[in-house]
């Protein structure tokens, strides 16, 4: 459970001419849960996406067991290393069922011949993300969080012991995801599986990754525990934002709370807060 | 180990495979309906003789004289059928089809051109040429289609299409105009037609069609992936522009052969696929072989009643399917989902 999962050397990455990473070195602890936060085009997804192989680096590497990932076949490294884009596709019709059972495509051969073992791994897929009784319903009919279980349940078909995720929990209820955190971590814990996930809400990412990440114009501003990264001077060198961080009164994690320009009256009740925790 | 039992009993493959028969027992019917009907009737007891080489009545004879019709519309309309479902889900368009996305506009423009200026004149160079202005003009829509922001959109794809459409085919009138010597070898061609077929014209097409068909039945995992989505593609493991150039290989041979043999003809590959996923599902493994089938059912049906409406003279297949896609072409655009499929 210990180690380096992933890590970047002098990573440079961007689209067309320009450069979105600027020589991003990082290591990502295996068997851990790491948030990645930022403000918007801070260069969170471009990383992502870098670290997964679907963008190729300017310059630099990516290493993973000490291999970089583009020396590794395609099937292969989706053997290890799944991804789940931010707003993924489904052809119209689709049932749960085929979805997630397109999970298995790293696993099978040249004639795709379906297997027990690949039948074992969506029936275990879905009933982590508890979709089994969704299985013959088409994917277009399910709510936002149950369409994310779904997702969540294709890439864990595929049965990789890193899952990148970008913003899974975007466009969803607070419910849904609280949900969907919660069952990224239920799979930490049972499978170890690391997690690395973009994530826009500061307070969720502090609650749920054991290191946090923050990123700011295509560079890391600061890593490591959510208590040693999600700080006051933090907070305003990043989003430019004036905010308190307090003691979340649940966990004891680290929990931003936004001033404003007409928040200093509420300011005030900062005793009250600080009994609470 | 997760328990197997939780997962419902995949029936959807016996299901698949039943109409796929279906399919396949509504292909002989309309093979046997096209070698029956045409300006002259023919018994059954003339088609059975016919068929077992008899050639001694003048209905045995009309029916021998379709048979190399009836198979080019077949071979035609599957090959179309095919691209069509290729090209639908290498673009994920629902309006992709040969006719629409200017590759048989290609394909035709290239062939005449090779006529008026080169000279072709054995049938493997006919197909060649047709192949490659096929896969030029595929590959000038696609590019087209990616100019500007958003990339290749369903709508700009089919614009572009039907701009290249346009162009190639006024290029087309252009370069036969002035040559009387070939105007009237190529007119009915380029209407899209499957009558006057010989076997010496559909030889000449036959390996490229089962190369074509080869790649497209090859990349049908690919599609299934590609239908996900890029990222999702590729993170399963796929390489994305393989698997493209792999399907647009094969829908572009299989447009560029049938071009070849009997010209231009639209909206089969359009409305196959479609109906292929409302009979068979999402799986491209199954709406290949069935719009494959489908395709050739529509032809066959199509060349039938081309026959029939204007008896005793003929109506090209082009026409009669160009009757049946429009309507349909109307009603993908107007369903909610034309932005992607």
């Amino acid at each position: 459970m210990t180690g380096v999962a992933l890590s970047l050397e002098r990573l440079h990455a961007g689209y067309g001419e320009g450069l979105v990473l600027d020589g991003l070195d990082l290591s990502l602890p295996r068997g851990r849960i790491t948030a990645i936060v930022g403000a918007n085009a801070c260069g969170k997804s471009t990383l992502l996406r870098a670290m997964s192989r679907l963008l190729p680096p300017k310059a630099g590497r990516v290493l993973l067991d000490g291999a970089d990932i583009h020396a590794v076949a395609p099937r292969r490294l989706a053997r290890r290393l799944g991804f789940l884009p931010q707003s993924p596709v489904a052809p119209e019709g689709i049932t749960v069922l085929d979805l997630v059972s397109r999970g298995r495509h790293p696993h099978q051969g040249l004639f795709g011949r379906w297997r027990v073992a690949d039948e074992r791994a969506v029936a275990e897929a879905l009933r982590l993300t508890g979709t089994g009784d969704l299985a013959e319903r088409p994917v277009e009919d399910l709510s936002g969080g149950q369409r994310q279980r779904v997702w969540i349940a294709m890439a864990l078909a595929q049965q990789t012991d890193i899952l990148l995720l970008d913003e899974p929990t975007t466009f969803l209820d607070i419910n849904h995801q609280v949900e969907v955190l919660d069952l990224l971590t239920d799979l930490n814990r049972a499978r170890g599986t690391t997690i690395v996930m973009v994530l826009h809400d500061l307070n969720l990412a502090a609650r749920y990754a054991a290191l946090l990440v923050a990123m700011a114009d295509g560079r890391i501003h600061a890593s490591g525990r959510p208590e040693t990264v999600l700080t006051e001077p933090m907070l305003r060198a990043v989003f430019g934002l004036s905010a308190r961080v307090v003691a979340d009164p649940v966990t004891g994690k680290p929990m931003m709370i936004p001033i404003g320009r007409h928040g200093a009256r509420s300011c005030d009740a900062e005793g009250a807060m600080e009994v609470d925790s | 180990m997760a328990d197997v039992s939780i997962l419902p009993a995949r029936s959807g493959g016996s299901r698949r495979l039943v109409r796929l028969g279906a399919l396949l027992g509504l292909l002989v019917l309309c093979v046997l309906l096209s070698l029956g009907f045409g300006a002259r009737l023919t018994g059954w007891a003339d088609l059975r003789a016919a068929l077992t080489g008899q050639v001694e009545t003048m209905g045995q004879a009309a029916v021998a004289s379709r048979v190399p019709r009836t198979a080019l519309a077949a071979l035609a309309g599957a090959s179309l059928g095919m691209a069509g479902a290729v090209m639908q889900g290498l673009t994920r368009n629902p309006l992709a089809d040969p006719g629409i996305l200017g590759v048989n506009a290609g394909a035709a423009l290239a062939v005449v051109v090779g006529l008026a200026t080169f000279g072709l004149d054995t049938s493997g160079a006919y197909v060649r040429t047709a192949i490659f202005g096929a896969a030029v003009a595929a590959a000038g829509v696609y590019t087209i289609a990616s100019l500007g922001a958003g990339g290749a959109t369903p709508l700009k794809l089919a614009l572009g299409g039907a701009a290249l459409t346009a162009a190639l085919t006024s290029l087309t009138t252009a370069v036969i105009l002035p040559r009387g010597d070939i105007s009237g070898l190529v007119q009915s061609w380029l209407v899209g037609g499957v009558g006057g077929a010989t076997w010496g014209r559909i030889a000449p097409v036959l390996p490229f069609l089962g190369f074509g068909a080869i790649f497209s039945l090859l990349s049908a995992r690919k599609l299934n992936l590609l239908a996900l989505g890029d990222d999702t593609a590729a993170s399963l493991g796929e390489s994305v522009w393989q698997a493209r150039i792999l399907a647009a290989a094969g829908a572009v041979t299989l447009c560029g052969a049938t071009t070849a043999a009997c010209g231009p003809i639209g909206f089969v590959g359009l409305v196959v696929p479609h109906l292929c996923r409302l009979l068979l599902g999402v799986d491209y493994r199954a709406i290949l072989p069935g719009s494959a089938l489908a395709g050739a059912v529509l032809l066959l049906l199509a060349d039938i009643a081309g026959r029939l409406v204007a008896r005793p003279a003929e109506l090209d297949v082009g026409i009669v399917t160009a009757f049946v896609g429009a309507p349909v072409f109307i009603w993908i655009v107007r369903r909610k989902r034309v932005t992607a499929l």
